[in-house]
Order: C-alpha cells, then structure tokens, then sequence
C-alpha cells in the first residue's frame, strides 16, 4: 500500500479532470459512477493505508510512512518536495474525508438530480477532495498550503454554485475574502518558519522547535500567525462570520467541506505542529479563550435562528469552537477526537437536513416545517441519533469527546469548563428545538408542500444511516479511563503528539470529579432537552415573525447574531469603500490617469503644430536644410 | 604632364578655394531662389562640379591621384542623376503642364 499513496490524490484530480471536461457530454449516471467511484477508491487505498499504519502501531512502531513524490523545486540551500506523509493523525483524517466525502457524494446523486449544474457540481466536489487529501499528506508547510488554498478555492465556488443569485454569490464572495485574510497569516508563518529553520518540512522544523525554550519569541510569532490561519479556515471569532452565509451552497456541500472535513483543517494544522504551540503558552491562552468564546457566542445565536441550515451553521461555529478550546488548553488528542466524532454527526445533521430540504420543495424556514416525523421516518430517526450526539448524551459520539474536552478545560482553568459548559447547555437547547420545531407538531407549510412530501431515495438514506451508525459508535474510539475505557485513540496517536507529551503536564483529574463533569454535562443536556420540548411540542410556541417588537434584549441580539455582520461593516467594509472611492476618484482618475493621458496628449498637441512645418514647398525644405548645414559648420568653427 | 602641373602649381591654393566656393554658393542660391526645376538641376550640376574642381585642385597640389579619380566618380553619378532627375521633371510637365517648382505641393500634411 506505501507505494500507492502517491494516488490517494491523483484519483480524485482525475475525475475532476473528466467530469469537468466532459461535463457537457457525459450522461448523469456516468457522472455519478466516476464521481463517486474515484472518491470510493480513494477510500479504499485510505483503508489499507491505514491499516498499514494500524499494524505498524500494534506492532510498536511509530506507523509513520513519509513518501517523497518528487523534488518541485530549489532556490538557493532551500529545496521543496512534494512529499507526503502519512503517521496516525493523517491516516484518520485521509479516512473521514475519503470516507464522509464518498457518503456524500453518494448523496449528492439524489440531491442534485434535477439540478442542470450536475456535472460541474461533481467536478468541484472530486476537486476539493483531491486539496483536502493533499492538505492532509503533505509532509511539509508548502504542500499543506497548496492544499489549503485549494480547498478555499472550492468552498469559493461551491457556495457560489447557484451564482445566479446574487446574494449566493455575495456569499461566496464573503467566504473567499475572510479565508484570504487567514491565508495571509499561513504565508507569513511560512516565511518566519523558512527563515528560523531553514525548512518547512515538518520533521526537520519540529526537531528544532522542541529545542527551544518554553516562551520562545519566534515560536510565539510562527504559533499566533498560524492561529490566525486556522481562524480564517475554522471559523473562530474574528472570522467566523462567513461560514453561517457559506450555506447559500447546495446542502451536502455544507455537510462535506462546512461541516466535517474543510474547517477542520484549522484544528488539524495546530494539531500538526503540536509541538510549536505547547511551547508557547501565550498562544495556547489565546486559542482557549478565542475558542470558548467562539463556542459560547456561536451557540447563544444559533439559539434563535429558524434557517435550519443556519442553526447548524452556528452549531459548527460552536463545536469548532469546543475544538480550538481543547488545542488551546493542550488536549490535542480530545480536540481531534471531536474533529472525529463531529465528521460525524454534524455531517448526519446537514444530510438529515437536506433530506428535509428536499422534501419540503427548498423551504429552510423552520416555522414552515413540523409534523414532519410520519412523512420522512428514516430522516427522523438519524437526526435524532445525530441530535442526541451532539447535545452531549451519552453512550453516543458527541458525549465522549465534548467531555474529554471540557475535562482537560477543567483542570487548565475552571472558567473555561463554565463556559463551555453553558455553551454545551445552549447546543443541547437548540438542536433539540430544531428537531422539535421541524418532525413534531403540526405540519405548517403550505398545502402545496404537503402534497410533494415524501422520503428520500436510497441514495440520500444510506448515507443518513451510515453516519448515524458511526454516530452512535464513534465514541468508542476514546473511552477515557474514568470509564474503564482503552483511551485507544490517545495511545494510537501518540507518537504525532510524542513531543508535546514529554513536555506537557500530564492530564490529572481524580475519577471522582471526572465523573461528577460528566454527569453535571449529561444531566444539563437531558434537562435542555426537556425545556426545549415543554416549550416547542407541549405548548408548541412557533418562533416570532420578523417583525415582532416584544422581543427580549437578549432575544433580539441573539436573533440579529450579536450585529457582528453591521458592526463589521461599519469598521471594515464602509471605510475601506469611501476610501477605495476616494482612492478611485482622486489618485485613479486624477492623478495616474492625467499623468498618463497628458502624456500622450502633449505628444499629440506638439504633433498637430510641427506637422505644419510639412508644407509641400520644396524651396522651403531646401532653405532649411541649407540653413542647417550652415549651422554645422559655423558649429565646427567654433569648436575648432 | 609635368608641365601642366607646373601651370597649376603656378596658381596658389588659395585662389582655387575662393573660386570654388563662389561657384558652390551661386549654385546654393540658384536652388534656393529660382523656381524652374530645369534650373535647379543646372544649379545643382553647378555646386558639384565646383567640388569636382577643388578636388582636382588639391589632387594636384598633393600629387595624389586619387582625388581625380573621385571627379571621375562624382561625373559619373551626376550623369546618372541628371538623366534620372530629368526624366521626373519630363513627367511633372507631363502632370502639370509646367515646369514650376510651387506646382509640386500636394505632398504634405
């Protein structure tokens, strides 16, 4: 299998390359079996690749497997490989995008039939997939960014897919712009990384970042610049804003690269270079307060939002959120088991939802839905396994991996574990109001929609239930010790984070108070649940309309997210318009533009009144010539 | 040939160079100011063989020949100018039916 990982990426590239040239002629089916069959394949070689990396780690080895492809290019001492590397945190990161993203492809084929964009909806698909998996297996910082480019590159254009709309298209537009400003802190990382290592491949820089002190100053640099990335790319606060509008894209899209796979590139990157950011404890105190406040503020607005797909866009703030509170306070292990586990269930939520899209003829507005549980019964019963996992019940996927993220919280600062712990309370609050608002009560949409109702096809409910089952299993993967459990995904990925643990405190909770968190979470969760079911099925409240005025303050500020998206404008994009105007109108216009115009036009003008000189009388030409050459020669004289 | 020589020698540079430069400025001005093209051509033929003069003068007074030899080329060329200046001027009057210089201004802006 380590000879082929070069074509865990090719394959998907390749169907891109033909869906996309082809897409005109190929019949829908055609594109279907090669969209889905180059992602299947790609996961399949992921299964054995993995398995090599399984085996290795049974065996007591490191299951590292580096593979340079080929040498890209050298600049002075500096030379640059394209080269991959696959250890335990790659081999499970290539098997959720291989593996949700065939899912979803699958999915896709039911969602997007009558759509007439559906061969230019695979192409990008198979190409996020072949940036991702390149994000994934680079060994170096270079490849990693051709792959975190890439992968903005198709988040750009699929939630621009239906850019007929123009506010779809000021979405994707929104999305592009934030990422760039991430980016920008990646390629400065880059060079400060280049310039104190002299290399960016992660063997060599980690080797000689664990030599520095605890504190170091570059590292502190390197670590907040790369935060700044991973913020732009996983939507934490200041630029979490443009994910929620990422949904203007075709649902799975959201499920796929706005849920499980492409905003977690963030917390895989700090992941990655584990060993930078535990030595320096600023940045981590910065990661854990700008995470739990993501998470907190993310699910104080989700709370009153009725655009299902924008309740789970908040939900996936929140949870990116919990993750960058877990890297922040050293759990990298626990931050990564929720990337898992959130694959998961947030991916089942966003398929749930598109089901529910779908069949209510492209209505999002939850106040139109309810009553939905008899007409889509398998859509139900996975988005209820999906909401009980995300709300923190347990034995499900979600509760596991929150918990081990708010235990380490805990012990790094109990104000931390409050926190979360509230925006835990809120997530278990809203999902549950959304379930409720959408599959109980009576159905409110129009007689209309009533009519179309109906289940979707196979190809939709396979991938529901798959990831309903993984849901319920996930958690299995880390079963903390307080739980008599093997912590297996701890132990598989610990030489990535080998490093780190050797100087990392190590984690110390007496079981005890282990289990009092645990249950303090599961209790609040089942208590938000029953709140949200007295409130939305016993009275059956529907969510005021628009323009309703006895709103509380906090409803209202929850209802307008905070005013973050007017607040942004009013700081950034008005006055960097007046003064792009100004720019335009003064500078432009008046100032480049004059000078290059009256340049030319003092050719023309000078032009127009020596061509007069051109009159045709011969007699003239001649006085003037002899005139001339008088002139040179008293010249001569002269200077004789 | 000695002889000859000797006659020319006879006669100091100087006089040679202020004929020839008289002759050179009558043919300028005869250019300059007259407005028949036959005439200009005469005038012309005049300016270069006062330069064919002076060089014969120095190629004597320096006993090199090659400056005879270079009258011999200047006559040559102004044989082939004349014949090819004359044919233009026999098509203009063809054209125009005159032979007057102001007759030739169409070429201009």
């Amino acid at each position: 299998m380590k000879e082929l990982i070069w074509m865990l990426p090719l394959i998907p590239l390749l169907g891109f390359l033909i869906i996309g040239l082809l897409r005109n002629s190929m019949p829908k089916p055609l594109v279907s079996i090669v969209g889905c069959g180059t992602i299947l394949i790609s996961f399949l070689l992921s299964c054995g690749v993995f398995k090599e990396v399984y085996d290795a780690r049974a065996a007591g080895g490191d299951g590292i497997i580096y593979t340079e492809i080929f040498n890209w290019f050298t600049v002075g001492t500096f030379s640059f490989n394209i080269s991959f590397l696959v250890d335990p945190l790659s081999a499970i990161m290539l098997l959720i995008i291989t593996g949700v993203g065939f899912l979803i492809h699958l999915y896709s084929v039911g969602y997007m039939t009558n759509d007439e964009g559906f061969g230019k909806y695979f192409s990008y698909l198979n190409l996020f997939i072949f940036f991702m998996l390149l994000l994934v297996l680079g060994s170096n910082y270079l490849v990693m960014f051709i792959g975190w480019e890439g992968v903005g590159l198709c988040s750009y254009l699929l939630i621009g897919f239906w850019f007929k709309n123009s506010n779809y298209a000021k979405a994707a537009k929104k999305a592009f712009v934030m990422n760039r400003i991430g980016d920008l802190g990646f390629l400065i990382a880059m060079f400060f990384i280049l310039n104190n290592f002299g290399s960016l491949e992660f063997g060599t820089v980690f080797e000689q970042a664990a030599g520095l002190p605890m504190g170091d100053s570059t590292l502190l640099i390197i670590t907040l610049l790369l935060f700044i990335a991973a913020t732009g790319k996983s939507a934490q606060i200041p630029l979490f804003t443009w994910l929620p509008d990422a949904m203007a894209g075709p649902t799975p899209v959201s499920a796929l690269i706005h849920a499980a796979t492409m905003v977690t590139a963030g917390i895989y990157m700090i992941a990655r270079s584990n060993i930078m950011f535990t030595l320096s404890p600023v940045t981590m105190e910065i990661i854990a307060i700008i995470g739990v406040a993501t998470a907190l503020v993310a699910a104080f607005i989700a709370i009153t939002q009725n655009d299902i797909k924008k309740v789970l866009a908040y939900s996936t703030v929140s949870q990116l959120g919990y993750m960058f509170l877990g890297l922040g306070v050293g759990a990298f292990t626990g931050a990564f088991f929720h990337v898992l586990t959130h694959a998961f269930f947030k991916a089942l939520l966003f398929l749930g939802a598109g089901s529910v899209i779908h069949a209510m003829s492209d209505e999002q507005d939850m106040r139109s839905m309810g009553g939905l549980k008899k007409y889509l019964p398998i859509t139900y019963a996975t988005m209820l396994i999906g909401t009980i996992a995300i709300a923190g019940i347990p034995p499900l996927a979600g509760f596991f991996s929150k918990d081990e993220i708010l235990a380490h919280a805990f012990m790094a600062n109990p104000i931390f574990w409050g926190l979360g712990f509230l925006g835990a309370l809120c997530t278990a609050f809203y999902m549950f109001r959304l379930l409720y608002l959408t599959f109980f009560g009576k159905f409110r949409g129009t007689e209309n929609q009533r009519h179309h109702l109906h289940e979707s096809p196979w190809q939709m409910t396979i991938p529901l239930i798959v990831l309903a089952v993984l849901s319920v299993l996930g958690g299995a993967l880390n079963i903390p010790e307080a739980l008599h459990g093997g912590h297996w995904l701890a132990d598989f990925l610990s030489p990535v984070f080998a490093q780190t643990n050797q100087i990392a405190e190590p984690f110390h909770l007496s079981h005890s108070t282990e289990y009092l968190l645990m249950g303090a979470s599961a209790v609040g969760a089942i208590i938000m649940a029953i709140v949200a079911y007295t409130k939305y099925v016993k009275k059956s409240e529907i969510p005021q309309t628009d323009g309703a005025t006895d709103q509380g303050t906090l409803y209202k500020l929850s209802y307008h997210k905070l005013y973050i998206d007017q607040v942004y404008d009013g700081i950034f994009v008005r006055p960097l318009n007046a003064l792009s105007k100004f720019l335009h109108r003064f500078v432009e216009r008046s100032g480049i533009d004059s000078l290059v115009n009256g340049i030319g036009d003092l050719f023309v003008s000078s032009g127009k009144g020596i061509r007069l000189l051109q009159s045709g009388h011969v007699g003239f030409y001649i006085f003037m010539m002899v005139i001339g050459v008088v002139a040179f020669m008293l010249y001569g004289l002269i200077t004789i | 040939m000695g002889n000859l020589l000797e006659n020319m020698q006879g006669i100091p540079l100087n006089h040679y160079l202020i004929f020839c430069s008289i002759i050179f400025v009558i043919g300028v001005i005869g250019v300059l100011i007259r407005r028949n093209v036959i005439i200009i051509m005469m005038s012309i033929e005049l300016m270069l063989n006062s330069v064919n003069l002076l060089l014969a003068a120095f190629s004597a007074y320096r006993g090199d020949p090659s400056g005879q030899v270079f009258v011999f080329f200047i006559m040559a060329l102004a044989a082939a100018e004349v014949a090819v200046g004359l044919a233009i001027i026999i098509m203009v009057y063809r054209n125009t039916k005159s032979v007057d210089i102001e007759s030739l201004t169409k070429l201009r802006w």
